[in-house]
């Protein structure tokens, strides 16, 4: 593996768990708001 | 998100996929209209979802048409790496394995429809479900390769997300979805051959038995003729059946009787190079607007007559 790869590699693997940690972050606010609409009887 | 990294040409090193392939892969611009019909089914649908539970239903809706085309994708990668207009997407490219594609298009359909279910209801999530297998069993793998009449039973799969939306607002199906279904299947054939008139050498060149490639381009017009006239008469439907009020019935009049009127001026040319395919290209972007056009008129309708 080249040095060119190897930084390519963590570059992409840095983008991809941020993405991913974001998504969570979005998921947890959205799974949170279905609960709350849940109880207050939304449906 | 898959993980598997790809064999990069040449050497033993693997570079994963970026992340914005596997956004690309979701075919987020194809996905404005089956959201846009989504969202109007479940802005039609008689009484009240709360908005948390709308915004997720419609969510569900656009991951699942993602995680449909991501599957698609997967599937067709070799038909995909010999056409121009698909040539670059991020399989065929070779940005991404088949096998991430995979996971991503498996996981995305679970996802998207065990959300639905948590959050409005399963019989939405089941609606979900059946158009997610529809698109890639029933399309993709069984008529495409197979058939010219492909995307006239396979259109079935876009014709989905306005029952779904309803369902998910209302826990039932009645016959104001069913009838926006039937305008989207009929919609699906003058508006995806009008496509294949002007990109037919792409199609040819992939093997895909596209109806110009098949049975010519003559027929190819004969047919979406037809379909245009029995698109309409479903255009027309919830109007007859008083499912809706006139500002419906207006839209769906003007809108319709343009959309024939372009369709006729495809009908009747013979023009065979795609350069001076205006009319073809006219029909198919103007088709985009007629369903935006009497899916908005749907709603206001509702909200003001129902």
């Amino acid at each position: 593996m080249t040095p060119e790869e190897d930084r390519q590699i963590r570059s992409r693997q840095k983008s991809r768990a941020i993405v991913t940690g974001l998504l969570l972050g979005a998921l947890v606010l959205l799974f949170y708001a279905i609960t709350i609409a849940k109880i207050g009887g939304g449906h | 998100m898959a993980s598997s990294p790809i064999m990069s040409e040449g050497s033993a090193s693997v570079i994963p996929a970026h992340w914005r392939d596997f956004v690309a892969l979701t075919k987020p611009r194809v996905m404005t209209l089956v959201v846009f019909t989504g969202l109007c089914g479940l802005l039609a649908a008689p009484g009240h979802i709360h908005p948390v539970l709308g915004f997720t239903a419609i969510l569900c809706i656009a991951l699942g048409a993602g995680a449909a085309a991501t599957l698609n994708q997967w599937y067709e990668a070799d038909i995909d790496a010999k056409m121009k207009r698909t040539a670059n997407r991020p399989i065929p490219a070779g940005r991404m394995d088949r096998q991430s594609a995979l996971h991503f298009g498996i996981g995305l359909s679970f996802f998207s429809v065990l959300l639905m279910g948590i959050a409005t209801n399963w019989l939405a999530a089941a609606v979900l479900a059946v158009s997610i297998l529809f698109y890639v069993f029933v399309y993709t793998i069984w008529l495409k390769p197979r058939t010219a009449q492909n995307i006239v039973i396979g259109g079935a799969a876009g014709a989905f997300p306005p029952v779904i939306g309803w369902a998910a607002a209302t826990g039932h199906i009645s016959a104001l979805p069913i009838a926006l279904f039937m305008l989207i299947f009929f919609w699906t054939p003058p508006h995806f051959w009008a496509l294949a008139l002007f990109v037919k050498t792409d199609y040819a060149a992939a093997g895909i038995p596209m109806l110009p490639v098949v049975s010519g381009e003559v027929a190819t017009r004969r047919q979406i003729w037809f379909y245009t006239a029995v698109m309409a008469v479903a255009a027309m439907a919830p109007v007859l059946l008083r499912l809706t009020g006139p500002v419906y019935g207006t839209a769906a009049l003007l809108g319709t009787a343009l959309f024939a009127v372009f369709a006729f001026q495809v009908f009747r040319r013979r023009e065979s190079d795609p350069v001076r395919m205006g009319p073809e290209k006219r029909l198919f972007k103007y088709s985009i607007l007629y369903l935006f056009l009497l899916f908005g008129a749907v709603v206001i309708d509702r909200w003001i007559f129902a």
